[in-house]
């Protein structure tokens, strides 16, 4: 089954300079009753893009119009505590195709590229050029360059190369799918059941 | 804490031939690979698959789609927990989303043929809960389940760890698992705990000593002989846990405790079968000269009762520390803290001994097994919680809530003031209806401070079932070794 592909993007960006960003407030437990995986852009970080009457808070980046584009910016030890995927859902839901960090959480980053979401470590000093660059310049673009494994800032042309596997770089590249992967190799699963340890 | 970053090179790392020195990890990843290609994750193969109503059904979508079956539905377990009423369970559940949530996991089960532990079943409860009581988990077995949390199972000396619901798909479709190994990390704990501190309080020392991310990256192995020491249901506090510091699972050598535990239980191998299970399971421990990509070791007698203070796991302090100044951070990180300071109603050098609390939660898949509630009846019984707390016990599934009832443990909770409720995962993420008011102190027994956790708006200060009940005691957070000390004198 063909998934999202990605190859080249760019566009301004979201800054959220906050750190370890978890899962909860990407997408609060209550908003998780749904049954498919559409809609949860609305709710994406919920608790501190609305008050408790569900107006939008003014000092909230995603309810600044200064700042757009399909690329969030955060701080360190993005996407930790709970695995659920709707965060990744929700994410790419609202619109973004990339999120930047200087360092993932292992689940969410996994959840992210099984949806076409690209989460680019950059170095702690990268990371600040970016929040940098952006709040002196809010129409400040980034290019991601999948294939050759840059990302750059467009207006000062700093750029630095980011690490991907191989396998999950050539999966999104060409829109390939773990399952079918995994199916190609039944006749091997078949054999492996017959010689398990336990 | 000493640390030894022993970081190996790609060409010491073992390989499936003639290595010696294997970690406990890697025995038991090796023993489940099922491809492995240069270039690719390894095809992981997955012993049992645990799944719940929140993270499958867009996964039994994604099988619908594709026109795939269940590859192997035996070896897939389900029950109903994360969005549960804990009260009144035999009614129907009146939130209709939740309802239609659960009952699309019952439509689900039936239609690809998978035994489902549902509401009202005798063995229904927390999935991390239910595996171990039933003897479904067992040590060097493989599972996963869409729950950060399923790093629980990895006590039993298995390879457990949370997967997304692409992954779950996954597994569903094949009974495997696309994934690349991690680093290997390995914790000593020795010498003796202090009376009052427990497995909660370890788990929780560690993570704040090497953060919500010291552990990203790794897979860690328990061990020493304080760990050695705790009980099965202490090693599956502490396992469960690991996911806290940023780790993908952790694990604790198989014993005679792990054995002891496992034998007899409903699906325990019997007979021949034991036999052989268990001769099994006695090879595994990682060797002498096992390397690790990392080691820590830590001192039980450094660890106090512990209790967080902020809005990661990582935010803990003895409890007669104060809280860190916000200056004592390196200048990033000042305005990430400052803001859980802000949220949590606290401020720099703050005592949290006396600090008067509104609510108390004894439950969740870190501390809700029959041990958390036998210690919190043992301690509370004859006195009365505090007027100006409300106190939620949540029993981790029906089988602990039966031995409870068995054991009389309900009638101390309720004279008390504690009601005994029914199983599910509640309060430790407010997903059904148990949730902690706005701006509210709550001392949980679970796993997660996070902004909103337990409620929009919602205070956590994370601790173990003892402190959570000396809480509830006294309405304030309170020293518990001080409280066991006054017992000793006046008994």
């Amino acid at each position: 089954m063909a998934t999202k592909i990605f190859k080249h993007l760019q566009t301004p960006v979201v800054p959220l300079p906050i750190e370890n960003i978890d899962t909860d407030q990407i997408i609060p437990a209550r908003f998780l009753k749904a049954t498919t995986r559409e809609g949860f852009g609305n709710n994406l970080f919920r608790d501190w893009r609305f008050d408790n009457e569900n107006q939008p808070k003014q000092d909230f980046v995603l309810n600044n119009p200064t700042y757009a584009g399909k690329i969030l910016v955060a701080g360190k030890n993005f996407g930790c505590g709970s695995s659920r995927e709707h965060a990744a859902w929700a994410i790419a839901d609202y619109g973004f195709d990339v999120v930047v960090s200087s360092f993932f959480a292992d689940i969410f980053k996994g959840n992210a590229l099984n949806n076409g979401l690209l989460p680019i470590q950059v170095s702690d000093d990268f990371l600040k050029k970016i929040f940098d660059a952006v709040y002196t310049d809010p129409n400040t673009q980034v290019e991601v360059d999948l294939e050759n494994q840059l990302i750059k800032i467009a207006n000062t042309g700093e750029q630095e190369s980011f690490e991907i596997n191989p396998y999950k770089k050539a999966c999104l590249l060409n829109g390939y799918d773990d399952i079918d992967y995994i199916l190609s190799n039944r006749e091997q699963v078949e054999e492996y059941e017959g010689h398990k340890p336990l | 804490m000493s640390t030894d970053n022993n970081i190996q090179s790609p060409a010491s790392l073992p390989t499936k031939e003639g290595r010696s020195g294997a970690t406990l990890f890697d025995k038991i990843w090796d023993a489940h690979v099922v491809s492995s290609k240069e270039g690719f994750p390894d095809v992981l193969y997955i012993d049992t698959h645990f799944i719940h109503e929140v993270t499958s059904p867009q996964a039994f979508d994604g099988l619908r789609q594709r026109g795939l079956p269940v590859y192997r539905p035996k070896q897939t377990v389900a029950t109903a927990d994360h969005n549960v009423p804990t009260w009144d369970q035999h009614l129907p559940i009146k939130e209709e989303l939740s309802r239609y949530q659960v009952d699309m996991l019952t439509k689900n089960c039936a239609e690809f043929g998978i035994e489902l532990y549902g509401l009202g079943h005798e063995y229904q409860g927390i999935v991390h809960v239910i595996g171990p009581e039933l003897g479904i988990t067992r040590p060097g077995c493989t599972y996963v389940c869409g729950d950060s949390h399923t790093s629980t199972h990895g006590a039993f000396g298995a390879i457990a760890f949370g997967i997304g619901t692409s992954q779950v798909e996954q597994v569903l479709a094949t009974q495997c698992l696309l994934q690349q190994r991690p680093k290997r990390m390995k914790i000593e704990v020795n010498g003796q705990l202090q009376k009052g501190v427990g497995a909660k309080d370890i788990i929780l020392y560690i993570i704040s000593q090497i953060s919500a991310a010291g552990g990203t990256g790794y897979f860690v192995e328990y061990a020493g002989d304080t760990i050695r020491s705790l009980s099965m249901e202490g090693r599956m506090t502490i396992c469960n846990m690991s996911i806290e510091m940023g780790a993908r699972g952790g694990l604790i050598a198989p014993d005679e405790t792990t054995f002891e535990y496992v034998k007899g239980r409903e699906f325990a191998p019997k007979g021949e079968e034991w036999d052989k299970a268990l001769a099994y399971w006695k090879t595994l421990y990682s060797d002498e000269d096992a390397q690790f990509d990392s080691v820590l070791s830590f001192n039980a007698e450094d660890i106090e009762p512990m209790i967080t203070y902020g809005t990661n796991p990582g935010m803990g302090i003895g409890v007669t520390q104060h809280v860190p100044a916000t200056e004592s951070f390196e200048q990033k990180e000042q305005g990430s803290y400052a803001k859980a300071l802000t949220y949590m109603g606290l401020h720099d050098d703050e005592s949290l001994l006396g600090k008067p609390i509104d609510y108390v939660f004894i439950g969740s898949c870190t501390n809700s097994r029959i041990e958390d509630l036998r210690q919190v009846a043992d301690f509370i019984k004859g006195k009365h919680k505090a007027d100006n707390v409300t106190v939620w016990v949540v029993p981790g599934s029906k089988q602990v809530q039966k031995q409870a009832i068995e054991e009389g443990l309900d009638k101390i909770f309720e004279a008390a003031g504690f009601p005994l409720r029914e199983p599910g995962c509640s309060a430790c993420l407010g997903m059904n209806e148990d949730k902690i008011p706005a701006g509210k102190y709550c001392v949980s027994t679970s796993n997660r401070n996070f902004e909103g956790r337990q409620g929009p708006n919602s205070r956590t200060f994370l601790a173990s079932p003892l402190t959570a009940a000396a809480a509830a005691i006294t309405g304030r957070v309170t020293d518990i070794r001080e409280l066991l000390q006054e017992e000793e004198l006046v008994g």
